[in-house]
């Protein structure tokens, strides 16, 4: 039975999953694209907001609508994702950082340039020297 | 139950995600640095989620969620123990 609220869920699913797909394939068009990694970072950034989310909130309404059955687990997966996206790009910055001034890697000149120093005298907090006392502290070792 | 439509865009779905992995694989090869492999890597985890969200969808079993999920639990792990062992040289302090 195709009841027409079926068929405009279909369309509405459909929607959703080429939107989702279409931002993942933009995402890593610009992950090979962009010059620079700061630059790169942007990329990847949109394929796991909002083509993931796309995806799963179609994924929500087709067991919903088809099957008659609320999952809503699935949006653990955006909400687990959101979390900890901004993380790991800034694990990914600091590692790009470090190698930059540890002189293993080079940054290629982008249309952003490179990014801007920290203010005064301070440096980026890349590799900061554990405090005293701290498990990470084995200047008595 | 499924229409046409469904169809071409879980199709389309499978071909743009397939796509951006080669993409990405394309980036983790070529480098240049180890944060741009990290990078490719992390976003290989995002389009297989995709992909397994998409195959869920076609199959109508809802038990590619917990699939997922783990999926993205243990691409944060690797991603950030991986920038852990380069920032300090150890991962657990």
């Amino acid at each position: 039975m195709n009841t027409p609220p079926l068929a405009y869920a279909d369309l509405f699913v459909s929607a959703l999953i080429v939107l989702g797909a279409g931002f993942a394939l933009v995402g890593s068009w610009g992950l090979v694209r962009l010059p620079s990694l700061m630059e790169r970072l942007h990329g990847p950034t949109k394929a796991s907001t909002l083509g993931l989310g796309a995806m799963l909130v179609a994924s929500v309404v087709w067991f919903q609508l088809g099957k008659g059955v609320w999952t809503t687990h699935e949006l653990l997966i955006p909400m687990f994702l959101f979390i900890t996206a901004p993380i790991s790009a800034n694990m990914i910055a600091k590692v790009h950082l470090h190698r930059l001034r540890t002189g293993e890697a080079s940054e290629p000149a982008g249309p952003a340039g490179p990014p801007p120093p920290p203010p005064g005298s301070a440096d980026w907090a890349t590799h900061e020297v554990p405090h005293e006392g701290t498990p990470g502290d084995f200047a008595g070792d | 139950m499924t229409t046409g439509v469904l169809e071409g865009a879980l199709a389309f779905g499978f071909a743009a995600l397939g796509v951006a992995l080669a993409l990405n694989l394309w980036r983790l090869v070529r480098g240049p640095g180890v944060a741009d492999r990290i990078l490719a890597l992390d976003t290989m985890v995002i389009n297989v989620i995709g992909l397994i969200v998409l195959a869920g969808i076609e199959g109508g079993s809802g038990t590619s969620f917990e699939a997922a999920l783990l999926l993205a639990m243990v691409g944060f792990v690797g991603t950030v123990s991986y920038c852990k062992f380069l920032l300090r040289g150890d991962i657990i302090e």
